[in-house]
């Protein structure tokens, strides 16, 4: 989760990653940021996700994308 | 069969009588006989382009799904004695057998959409460069385009990436698919409806609802309105502004780049609001398509709010995929360790970037002007993304300015302005002579013309002006009045009101726009995409 973290505070320094609840409703990923966010996490966490994944909801919060990392990871 | 003619509207009548007087499971077949006749009657020889895409379609899915329901029943039946690593190995390898289906698929989908659309296109591309080379110049021919054709290939591909991404399941008859493809109201123009959102409302009886036939019935009348009074008005002078650019420049090319906006805007969302008004009063929901465009406040913003359905096609179905594609990674790693993180990181989602406007460029028409069209705005949103950092140091500087109302009137009109300038090339459709008539914006400095009779000299009098003023902000007042609920949604709970509304704008219609004097009734500029 730490490096996770680290991708996100990477990508956008000045948002609090921990608070925000939806980062795609709330303008805060756009899908440029989606891709650098796969692309970065594919290459921390050793996986590889599908463009069928990118999906807002995949991409709501902190803990929605940990869940995909883990699931990816596990199928 | 043109929206607004008296035979389509007799034609939708006659439709909306049908679909609730028969049975609730006879519904979507009175549906499909009437997209099949509305598009039969919409051009000769239509009906086979479409079948054929409904074919390939239906048949690619039907492999698609047989597939993918093997590989599940076997990973089922095997789950306990298969390790996970071999199970991840031989859904990928079923994947693969999936993906080339799939590639079958689009190809002969998008193949027809191609040969038919840009046959003329690349000869003509060749042609040049034959003749520069000294080779003597030949004729092109001359292919048969399908209204709507772009917009029911994309619908159909989309769908068959759907089934095999597993997100639908196939259709298994083909009739109901054949519907899928066909809908009547949204075939020539969209939007363009994802298979999930569509299919089951398309086959589900509807009873007949009071609300929603007047809601659906004032949103009809609200893009009449919108495609009649100000699309159709301002449509003859840009005729005359463009056909005689070479006297028409300086700020005659201003007055275009507004005009032009107000007619895209009328008649696009116009086409739009008939497509998703006849359907509500059909109980059929349908994606928006647009979400008060012009009061974006960055190009960003304007692409998640003009022509929704498009841009996210082609977000889902283009820029993702390639995107996070293999080779795209493997770019992506290489450029990281080649140019640094900051560089690197940017180039794949960038190429990505300029792939999918290039191709959008490409689905709106065969030429030069709209893939230019396509790079501009392409380019326009890089460069912001890169001054983001810029922005926000600027925000929080002075914070007080960038939150008040001016500021973001600001915005929105810099963003109309620049939208506006870069969509006029679908005006003058030659990428050179646009080039020079926005530069004579700045070099032919005829502003006090509008003071003479400059205003009244390309085809529109002085009635006219009101009638595309007076229409312009009857839209901009209704559209911020239903921000947040739509205004018919209120309107057709009140039936009296509802009834005056209706005979208002019939009234509005028929004096101003479709039948009144020297109304020329055109076809909606996006059924040639």
């Amino acid at each position: 989760m730490e490096k996770l973290l680290e991708i996100l505070n990477h990508l956008h320094p000045d948002v609090d990653f921990a608070e925000v609840e939806d980062l795609y409703d709330e303008g805060v990923l756009d899908s440029l940021d989606m891709v650098r966010l796969v692309t970065e996490i594919g290459q921390a966490f050793d996986i590889s996700i599908p463009a069928e994944e990118l999906i807002p909801e995949n991409f709501q919060n902190v803990d929605t994308i940990w869940a995909l990392i883990e699931r990816l990871d596990e199928e | 069969m043109l929206f607004t003619s008296f035979s389509f509207v007799l034609f939708a009548a006659l439709t909306m009588l049908l679909y609730f007087i028969v049975p609730g499971r006879m519904q979507w077949k009175v549906l499909l006989l009437s997209s099949l006749v509305f598009y039969a009657l919409s051009g000769e020889g239509y009906l086979i382009f479409i079948l054929y895409t409904a074919l390939v379609t239906f048949l690619t899915a039907h492999v698609l799904q047989h597939r993918a329901d093997a590989e599940d029943a076997f990973v089922e039946k095997n789950r306990a004695t298969m390790e996970k690593a071999e199970r991840k190995a031989y859904r990928a390898r079923e994947k693969k057998k999936r993906f080339r289906v799939l590639c079958a698929g689009l190809f002969l989908g998008f193949g027809m959409l191609a040969v038919l659309k840009y046959t003329a296109f690349v000869i003509d591309g060749v042609r040049s460069v034959w003749t520069a080379f000294g080779g003597e110049s030949f004729s092109i021919p001359s292919l048969l385009l399908p209204l709507g054709i772009s917009f029911y290939t994309f619908q159909s591909m989309g769908y068959l990436i759907d089934v095999y991404r597993k997100k639908v399941r196939a259709e298994r008859n083909f009739a109901r698919l054949l519907l899928f493809v066909s809908y009547f109201p949204q075939l020539l123009q969209g939007p363009i409806s994802r298979f999930g959102d569509l299919q089951e409302q398309l086959i589900t009886p509807h009873r007949f609802d009071g609300v929603s036939l007047r809601a659906g019935l004032l949103r009809v009348m609200w893009g009449y309105f919108k495609k009649m009074i100000v699309a159709d008005t301002a449509m003859v002078a840009i005729k005359t502004l463009v056909s005689e650019s070479d006297v028409y420049q300086g700020v005659y090319v201003v007055l275009l780049i507004l005009l032009y906006s107000a007619q895209i805007y009328g008649d696009f969302t116009g086409g739009i609001d008939i497509t998703i008004g006849l359907s509500e009063m059909m109980g059929i929901k349908l994606t928006e398509n647009f979400n008060r465009p012009f009061s974006s406040k960055s190009t960003k913003e304007y692409w998640n709010r003009w022509h929704i359905t498009m841009g996210s096609w082609f977000t889902d179905y283009i820029f993702y995929p390639l995107s996070v594609s293999r080779p795209m990674q493997k770019f992506s790693m290489a450029s990281c360790s080649k140019l640094g993180n900051i560089v690197g990181m940017r180039l794949p989602v960038y190429a990505a970037t300029v792939a999918t406007w290039f191709l959008t460029g490409l689905w709106h028409g065969a030429g030069w002007n709209f893939i230019v069209w396509g790079l501009l705005n392409c380019l326009v949103i890089l460069v912001s993304r890169e001054l983001e950092p810029l922005y926000r140091r600027f925000n929080k500087r002075f914070p007080r300015l960038t939150a008040s109302a001016p500021w973001g009137a600001w915005q929105a009109i810099r963003t109309f302005l620049l939208m506006g300038l870069i969509r006029s090339l679908d005006c003058y459709r030659d990428v050179s002579l646009t080039f020079r008539l926005w530069g004579s914006m700045l070099t032919t400095w005829n502003w006090s013309e509008l003071f003479s009779d400059g205003l009244t000299s390309f085809g529109l009098s002085q009635s006219d002006w009101a009638v595309i003023l007076i229409g312009v902000a009857v839209i901009f007042f209704v559209s911020s009045a239903g921000k947040d609920t739509p205004v018919r949604h209120r309107v057709a709970k009140r039936p009296i009101l509802w009834c005056a509304l209706v005979c208002i704008m019939t009234a509005v219609v028929l004096i101003f726009g479709a039948y009144g004097i020297g109304y020329d009734a055109s076809q909606f500029i996006y059924t040639q995409f």
